[in-house]
């Protein structure tokens, strides 16, 4: 008894008997519910098998980015839905960054109305649930705009209608490898320039208008390769025929409704991030900086925006990955995403709930881990360093 | 020695609890109500009325099964579920009975392990366009928007209707009836596919019926029934035989106006004594009914044909197909022997 | 001497008035308006969309919105802008679902009595803090018996008929109490020497806040019965909830294991000199400062989770948005989306709106604690 005793006074040997207990318990838990899997599945007289996604999945999707029809396999309808749920996802983002970062700089703004406007857009916009942006944008979509036959027109090229927006779709022909070449040097261009221009900036102080050159390479560099193939490039531009506006490039009312409304409903949250950000650079930086002449512009591109980017980037992160969780929303209005795919009708089709669930969630997994993985290695990169 | 004993007993317990497990009938019994699987909302087949009191075709059934086991039809507790919920719900336990217009098919059957029971109602998918499209056949409906109800054979059939055809749609998914029957009115889509029952249920339900017409193609055999679970043969033989005693009222005339009459008389037809427990029954006493089961159904809540009447005629739908074999139907019913 | 014309003695020169246009309206408008050119065009702009607001909005808000008929035909007789009637029509529902009309007081008092409860929680300052504290533990027995009922001669009420914004509060509440504890457990674990616990509260945080909480009530509502006994059966309401609480429990815990960092390092060194427990040092110097610090962030968290739980609609049980749901299903309110969307959007930015402002009240005061 009293060797116990010890064994438990000893503060070693008592964490692994802990854990051993933690163990114990934890492995009893797991073992319990995977017998009651089991057990269950076996009286439903069903079984634990991935073989339905090579199936026929039999239903149809009407946005697809890889070529599918319903002969495709469960598997290429679930590879569709989350080529969708990229698609809302990557879209949402780049809008959502840009409208944040103007909502954030106005709120900053000494404007007192746009600065009084700008807030109580924020507020609003942040405190009512995403799901409720969703069903009202794709209402006022649905039920404000008009039929096809009476649609709204733009320059006799592109549709407004309440079964979504119809746009010319840029078709390539032969010879256009040219442009995605030219397009391709422009961009490496660009980004070799900015770094050596910033090099040459810390060590010289002289600077480039950056910005302005590299906009004009983007668009010049191309431009020159499209006009050298005499313009290898057509459009198909979208026609009423029947009930619908064939040809164009189709976005959908539940593609927009949902890219939308995730948007700037996290534009919101960036808004306040980007201003808290801003708020966090100690003033004596600016005035600072203001003292030594530089000129506004300068002080933000160059003091405040450096540091601000090390506060701003973390929560930045994670409002870009909550709004690709709130994507999985997209069930709500029936646009195709990973969740009404793999999760819903192949769900239903083959009453696969288990395989199907747990493909879903491993796959929103994956993609959440990968996300704040390489948000940690950014923190570590630009962790300050203690002197 | 108390800890280990105690530890030994709960274990012994827990694998108890686990392993007795009561037949269907008995849960019920026990419970006194019986807990139905219904439609969310499909006018004539399963709705709420101004009370809250659910209504329907469907109803109806578990309502008639309620009357055989536990000789009250208003003892039944009533959980709602989509297309693509149902069969989880029926699984997990939240039902004993599916009475939710399912289509039988063989993987719903086989794969899935359920037991359909029977057939209650023969349906088949239909289409529905807007009057003022002047759409007068589905074969012309190449390019056209259609909406869903998704988690049914509907998207199969459709899919393989317009493939068959050689023509392009744009499907909108979705989930319930009341939301695709939001979109169809708001024009997001052109036509409206789903059970042509449901379509006339639809169609009703709108303020000018008059504006919307049900195309003549239906494009697939749906015989639509209510559902147990896979593996108690005991209560598949009570629901399957409640439906049948049913139809065989309505075969022997049998309504619940006359229903105590009859079975307070000895009938010429001795098929009616026998449904009514007037005549002995063999093996009724296996499936743990009592004699007046088929009294109680009819009585509470009428024979098919009452029912029928009842609910859907309001939806001006016709008998056709659910009309019995000898009146031109296909409802051809086991005798009660 | 030159410009000083009127000769004053040192430190008698009477205070002139500022420079015209420096104060006052045309001051301020000058400072906070038209401070410069750009500035007067972002004026300009901010201007003319709040008169395309107005314009546009009160129009269809106010002026030509219809509050009595009976129908969507019926507003649309009247005037052409928002048919209002379907909230009115409908407004118990909005709030109550189909809880039994004679019974609604149940919901009322419980209410009530839930902002008596949670005063000693939300005002540290309170007076008689420590006996309403007993109260706020004894309030869930006392919420749960008055709801669902079943006792004391209350009319049992059957969960399906719970909805409208009662349910929004049933389900927040309930999961954010029972969260708390779940939340620091997983944060102490998380911060635990003990590898395995470690490990085991890392996945469980990590997986919670990984995946999408609509996917979890999908398996909430599809799969968890596979994991129990067979022949267990819970009420769908009470799964979503126990998924609402492991959810937000993986937030919380992360809010909390900041301000377990944030203690400072000494502290600890200090209670381990004067020979505290690990259970010791963590109910007298660990959680009550790190809980202090995390208050705002878990009622961010608590925000979050109230937003939420309009996905429960999703899977079918009928929230606010579910009950609008349902309304726009109705054929006489067809196609009255943006009113009823709007409508609910309104009910949670006022309650959001509130808490986030308490929130910030607390923050404040916390902090100014601190210097």
């Amino acid at each position: 008894m009293l060797n116990l005793l010890k064994i438990w006074r000893n503060e070693k040997s008592r964490e692994i008997i802990v854990q051993i207990i933690v163990l114990i318990i934890f492995g009893w838990f797991i073992s319990w519910l995977v017998g009651n899997v089991s057990g269950n599945f076996e009286r439903l007289g069903k079984d634990l098998s991935f073989e339905f996604l090579f199936i026929p999945a039999g239903y149809d999707i009407n946005q697809y980015l890889i070529s599918y029809n319903n002969r495709d396999s469960h598997l290429r309808a679930a590879i569709v839905g989350l080529l969708n749920t990229g698609l809302v996802a990557i879209c949402g983002i780049v809008i959502a960054t840009i409208f944040g970062l103007f909502l954030g700089v106005l709120r900053l703004s000494k404007n007192w109305l746009a600065n009084r406007i700008a807030y109580w857009y924020v507020e609003f916009t942040r405190n009512v649930p995403i799901l409720l942006h969703i069903l009202l944008w794709h209402g006022i979509i649905i039920n404000t705009l008009p039929h096809p036959k009476q649609a709204i027109d733009i320059f006799d090229v592109s549709y407004l209608t309440n079964r979504g927006f119809y746009i010319p779709k840029p078709i390539a022909e032969s010879g256009i490898e040219l442009f995605y070449l030219f397009t391709v040097i422009a961009i490496i261009f660009a980004v070799l320039f900015s770094r050596y221009s910033k090099k040459r900036q810390e060590l010289t102080g002289k600077q480039f208008p950056v910005f302005w050159i590299n906009l004009m390479v983007i668009i010049v560099f191309p431009c020159i390769a499209l006009a050298f193939n005499n313009f290898p490039i057509s459009f198909s531009i979208p026609e009423l025929k029947g009930f619908n506006f064939r040809g164009g490039l189709h976005l959908s009312p539940e593609l927009i409704a949902l890219t939308f409304a995730l948007a700037i409903y996290t534009a919101a949250f960036i808004a306040e991030i980007v201003r808290a950000g801003i708020l966090a650079i100690h003033k004596g930086q600016r005035e600072a900086a203001e003292s030594i002449g530089l000129k506004p512009d300068k002080v933000m591109n160059l003091v405040i925006l450096p540091q601000a980017r090390r506060v701003i980037i973390p929560p930045l992160t994670s409002q870009y990955l909550n709004l690709t969780k709130n994507s999985s929303l997209a069930i709500a209005i029936g646009y195709m995403d990973l969740v009404a795919t793999l999760g819903g009708i192949s769900l239903n089709q083959t009453g696969r709930e288990m395989e199907t669930m747990v493909l879903v969630l491993l796959i929103y997994l994956c993609i959440s881990l990968s996300i704040s993985s390489l948000m940690n290695w950014y923190n570590y990169r630009v962790k300050l360093v203690d002197r | 020695m108390k800890i280990k004993a105690l530890l030994a007993a709960s274990v012994a317990g827990v694998m108890f609890a686990g392993s007795v497990l009561a037949g269907t009938l008995d849960d019920v019994r026990a419970r006194g109500k019986l807990n139905c699987i219904i439609n969310t909302g499909l006018a004539g087949f399963a709705a709420p009325d101004d009370k809250g009191n659910w209504q329907g075709f469907d109803v109806d059934f578990c309502k008639a099964v309620a009357a055989a086991v536990l000789g009250d039809a208003n003892k039944v507790s009533y959980t709602t579920a989509t297309g693509k919920t149902r069969f989880t719900k029926l699984a997990a336990g939240e039902g004993e009975i599916l009475s939710r217009n399912t289509t039988w098919t063989f993987s719903r059957d086989v794969d899935l392990a359920q037991t359909f029971i029977g057939v209650n109602y023969y349906d088949g998918q239909g289409f529905m366009v807007p009057k003022k499209l002047g759409v007068k056949s589905a074969k012309e409906l190449d390019g056209a928007s259609v909406c869903i109800q998704t988690g049914t054979t509907t998207e199969l059939n459709l899919a393989e209707f317009f493939a068959g055809n050689n023509m392009k749609y744009n499907p909108v998914p979705i989930e319930t009836n009341a939301e695709a029957q939001e979109l169809y009115k708001a024009g997001r889509c052109d036509v409206y596919t789903t059970d042509a029952s449901g379509l006339y249920a639809t169609k009703m339900s709108f303020d000018n019926p008059e504006a919307h017409v049900v195309l003549p193609e239906i494009v697939s055999k749906e015989p639509l029934g209510p559902v147990v679970r896979h593996g108690d043969d005991q209560w598949a033989d009570i629901v399957s035989w409640v439906l049948r005693a049913m139809m065989s009222a309505e075969e022997k005339g049998i309504t619940s106006k006359n229903v105590k009459k009859l079975a307070a008389q000895d009938n010429k037809d001795k098929e009616i004594n026998r449904l009514l427990g007037k005549d002995p029954l063999q093996g009724l006493s296996k499936l743990g009914l009592s004699a007046d089961w088929a009294v109680n159904v009819i009585s509470q809540v009428g024979n098919y044909a009452e029912s029928f009447e009842r609910n859907l005629y309001p939806l001006t739908i016709v008998r056709g197909m659910n009309a019995l074999y000898k009146d031109g139907g296909l409802h051809y019913i086991p005798p009660i022997k | 001497m030159a410009f000083d014309k009127n000769n004053y003695a040192p430190g008698t020169h009477p205070d002139l008035p500022p420079p015209p246009g420096t104060v006052g309206v045309v001051g301020w408008l000058k400072n906070n308006l038209f401070s410069s050119l750009s500035n007067s065009i972002l004026t300009l702009l901010s201007m003319y969309l709040l008169y395309l607001l107005i314009e546009g909005g009160l129009s269809w808000f106010v002026v030509d919105a219809v509050v009595n008929a009976n129908d969507k035909p019926g507003c649309r007789k009247i005037a052409d802008g928002a048919c209002w009637a379907v909230i009115v029509k409908r407004f118990d529902q909005f709030i109550y679902g189909f809880y039994p009309l004679a019974e609604r007081w149940r919901i009322d008092v419980s209410f009530f009595l839930l902002f008596v409860a949670a005063a000693p929680l939300l005002y540290p300052d309170i007076k008689f803090r420590k006996y309403m504290l007993v109260f706020s533990c004894l309030y869930p027995f006392i919420a749960f018996i008055l709801i669902k009922g079943g006792l004391f001669n209350l009319l049992m009420i059957e969960t399906n008929l719970f909805g409208g914004a009662m349910l929004t509060v049933i389900i927040g509440v309930t999961s954010i109490a029972c969260s708390l504890p779940l939340g620091i457990l997983l944060a102490l674990g998380r911060q635990s020497r003990l590898k395995l616990v470690k490990v085991i509260s890392v996945c469980f945080i990590e997986f919670m806040r990984g995946v999408p909480l609509i996917t979890l009530l999908f398996v909430a509502s599809t799969m968890l019965n596979y994991f129990l006994p067979p022949g267990t059966n819970f009420n769908l309401l009470i799964r979503v909830i126990i998924m609402m609480t492991f959810f937000s429990a993986a937030y919380i815990a992360e809010v909390i294991r900041g301000g377990i960092q944030a203690i400072p390092k000494g502290q600890y060194e200090a209670a381990d000199a004067i020979g505290l427990t690990y259970w010791q040092t963590t109910r007298f110097i660990t959680l009550p400062q790190a809980l202090k610090i995390s208050i705002p962030g878990i009622v961010n968290t608590f925000i979050g989770l109230y937003k939420d739980t309009t996905l429960v609609v999703i899977i079918g049980l009928l929230d606010p948005l579910g009950i609008g749901r349902a309304a726009l299903a109705d054929t006489k309110w067809n196609g009255l989306s943006t009113e009823t969307y709007l409508f609910v959007a309104v009910i949670f930015f006022i309650s959001c709106f509130a808490m986030s402002r308490y929130s910030l009240w607390l923050e404040k005061k916390l902090s100014t604690d601190h210097n």
